[in-house]
């Protein structure tokens, strides 16, 4: 059960080799974590990633899980809740792409929208229905800043967080006063693996910012989280700008 | 068998942590019995008014069972001052009808609006701790439905009445209960009043004084500094006698008032609590409060239960909720008492309703809360930044000085830390194991700690 505060005991990653995901984790287990769920292909990464949670004294378990093959969703994931309560699921799973390349490469197009939204459409909806059986938890879901509003340099990336932000919206809605809480988190350029090589843009954070900004969120039961939190205003002025202006704005 | 609402939110008294749980209202034996048996996979917990600030009284995705529905008051012997009353009876209800035949509740907490059930589950204190222990010592027999749908009548020298005083509604649903009172010759109360100017002087005061009276507390501000740390106001007294009363009271002496103003509505701004409208506040109220004044005359309601006096007061701390911290530390320990207050004075806590009381013994139910010693409360809003890791760390001074907190107001202490904390713990779960091993009594407290 989460504490007064938030503080989730049990906590499902799905994305188990994400740093962002993993720096939540981390931090959720100085609090009240003590089981932990990392789903993702099994790799040496996703076994360093448990052994480095284990080490900071939580019950680490680790899932074969590919964001890629939906019809295998509902069998793997109903075995993580046939084991207990989880009070958060995290979706942090993701791929940028590489827009030039994949302009011109519609399947590589495909499988960025595949993973980012469909794959966490199916994921989703499995958890939710999971979360509303137990009556509580959170479900946390990465979109991106790039999702607020489609921009040349990487709209294939953006337009599917666009899909995931609005998706998760709307299943937050539905799922209102039946004790499941629902969380968007919309963080700008974050200094990962996944970045590494990409001009870094202005308010850039790290995924242990990132992770603060998710257990502020839990705490306060937030609906929606900018990281940084400028993001928000940021963005706000962002959306209105005029489309001439905005396609030659260098963002 | 009364229809289970859709999955509904609900939260404690302290309005965080809200989880859904279907919420059934039986009002007769049968109905309880019938509700239990259809609990489900996830189990039931009973709930009373609501009053327990965290997780108690919540069972996420199971059924919680509104006991107000079952509210008769059985029978009263006037001569000897003993009311039979089912569990979902309010100690309001209790008092409106008690008092005019002269008779108190033995027990009240801070609010007259907790049941019966509810206040035996909590095994709850009041101001009279000292010389009358908590609530489930003045109860002479209850009935409780177990796991297996029989009803049992329990008397307290029974293991199971031990479990189930204080067991937070885990062994069982309180269906009803005997209870001893209190006789009073007026419904009025004699206060006296002092300030003490730091906390070592209030617990001079206390220990010098307390046996004087029958009840005493102090409010204590936690956000005074320096030499004035702990500085307090306490407010100690006793049922007023006939002859205490003016003569033109005297003619209806046992008349019960309870007046209220206007509720908090349920959108109230957040953020007016805050470090410095609370030291302006605590200034306030302890400079108005007289320096040494005896034998003023003051209603029930306004002595005991001064919140009362505004309906969903809960709602001053917003959207975000608020925890309440109590803890209980012995005798001898009173440096571990003063080292948390400390803490919480330097930290800031903007908390204004903080009061410490000096327990009486210890109470024989298992999870009861009280212990000879200093029991200190305070609440505090839930948003405050840092808080859970501040209050791990009180939690830790507490467990070194052989303390507890009080499960009736907890929504975060750490699973581990709780064991040392009851050493019936153990006992507490071998019991449930034996009683009901499928957990058809399950909470959320129950689930958080593993009760």
């Amino acid at each position: 059960m989460k504490d007064a505060f938030g503080a989730p005991q049990s906590l499902l990653v799905l994305g188990g080799t994400s740093e962002i995901g993993l720096a939540t984790a981390r931090r959720l287990v100085a609090r009240r974590t003590r089981t932990v769920w990392l789903a993702g292909r099994p790799s040496p990464a996703l076994d360093a990633a448990a052994a480095g949670l284990r080490e900071l004294g939580a019950d680490v378990h680790t899932l074969a899980f590919d964001a890629l093959d939906a019809a295998s969703h509902e069998t793997a994931l109903d075995k993580v809740f046939a084991q207990g309560d989880i009070d958060m699921v995290l979706l942090a799973f993701g791929i940028l792409g590489d827009q030039v390349r994949d302009e011109g490469s519609p399947l590589a197009a495909v499988r960025v929208a595949q993973t980012n939204y469909t794959g966490a459409v199916s994921a989703s909806l499995i958890c939710a229905k999971a979360l509303q059986t137990q009556g509580h938890g959170s479900l946390v879901v990465l979109s991106s800043v790039a999702g607020e509003r489609a921009r040349r340099t990487n709209f294939i990336y953006g337009s599917s967080k666009a899909g995931l932000d609005a998706f998760t919206q709307g299943l937050g809605d539905a799922l209102h006063g039946s004790g499941v809480h629902v969380m968007v988190v919309r963080p700008g350029y974050v200094r990962t693996k996944m970045t590494l090589g990409l001009p870094e843009t202005p308010l850039a954070t790290t995924p242990e910012a990132v992770a603060e900004s998710i257990e502020t969120g839990l705490r306060r039961r937030s609906e929606v989280v900018w990281v940084p939190g400028a993001l928000r205003v940021v963005m706000s002025a962002l959306r209105h700008v005029p489309r001439p202006i905005f396609r030659r704005l260098p963002v | 068998m009364p229809a289970a609402t859709p999955p509904t939110p609900v939260t404690g008294w302290g309005r965080t942590a809200p989880t859904a749980a279907r919420l059934v209202r039986p009002r007769t034996y049968e109905e309880a019995v019938a509700a239990v048996l259809a609990g489900g996979a996830r189990g039931s917990i009973a709930r009373g008014l609501g009053r327990a600030y965290g997780d108690a009284a919540q069972n996420a995705g199971g059924a919680v069972l509104d006991m107000t529905g079952l509210d008769r008051i059985r029978t009263i012997d006037a001569e000897a001052g003993v009311v039979v009353c089912e569990a979902g009876v309010s100690l309001h209800r209790l008092m409106e009808v008690l008092l005019p035949l002269g008779w108190f509740v033995p027990v009240t907490p801070g609010t007259r609006y907790v049941t019966v059930g509810g206040a035996i589950g909590a095994d709850i204190h009041g101001k009279n701790h000292h010389g009358s222990g908590a609530f489930s010592r003045h109860v002479r027999e209850l009935d409780l439905l177990t796991a297996n749908g029989e009803v049992r009548r329990l008397k307290p020298t029974d293991d199971l009445f031990r479990a189930t005083a204080g067991g937070m509604g885990l062994t069982g649903v309180i269906l009803a209960s005997e209870l001893q009172l209190h006789p009073v010759q007026t419904s009025l109360m004699t206060v006296d009043t002092e300030r003490a100017t730091d906390l070592d002087d209030l617990m001079a005061r206390l220990t010098a004084t307390d046996h004087r009276y029958r009840y005493s507390v102090a409010w204590i501000d936690l956000l005074a500094r320096g030499a004035r740390t702990g500085r307090a106001v306490l407010t100690r007294g006793d049922h007023a006698p006939l002859e205490a009363l003016p003569r033109r009271a005297q003619g209806a002496p046992l008349r019960f008032k309870a007046p209220h103003l206007p509720f908090v509505p349920s959108h109230f701004p957040p953020g007016l609590l805050t470090k410095a409208t609370v030291r302006a506040f605590n200034e306030l109220w302890y400079r108005k409060a007289p320096r040494h004044r005896t034998g003023e005359l003051q209603s029930i309601a306004a002595f005991f239960h001064p919140l009362d006096g505004v309906p969903h007061w809960n709602r001053i701390y917003g959207r975000g909720g608020f925890v309440q911290y109590q803890f209980v530390v012995g005798h001898g320990q009173e440096e571990a008492l003063r080292r948390v207050v400390r803490r919480i004075a330097h930290r800031g806590c903007p908390s204004f309703l903080a009061v410490l009381k000096r327990f009486g013994e210890s109470d024989p139910g298992w999870l009861s809360f009280p212990r000879p010693g200093w029991t200190l409360a305070l609440d505090i809003p839930a948003t405050l930044p840092g808080l859970g890791g501040f209050l791990d760390e009180l939690d830790e001074e507490v467990a070194a000085a052989g303390g507890r907190v009080y499960l009736a107001k907890d929504a975060r202490v750490r699973p581990e830390v709780l064991v040392g904390m009851y050493p019936k713990l153990p006992e507490f779960r071998r019991l449930r194991r034996e009683l009901d091993p499928e957990g058809v009594f399950t909470s959320d407290l129950s689930r958080r700690l593993n009760l």
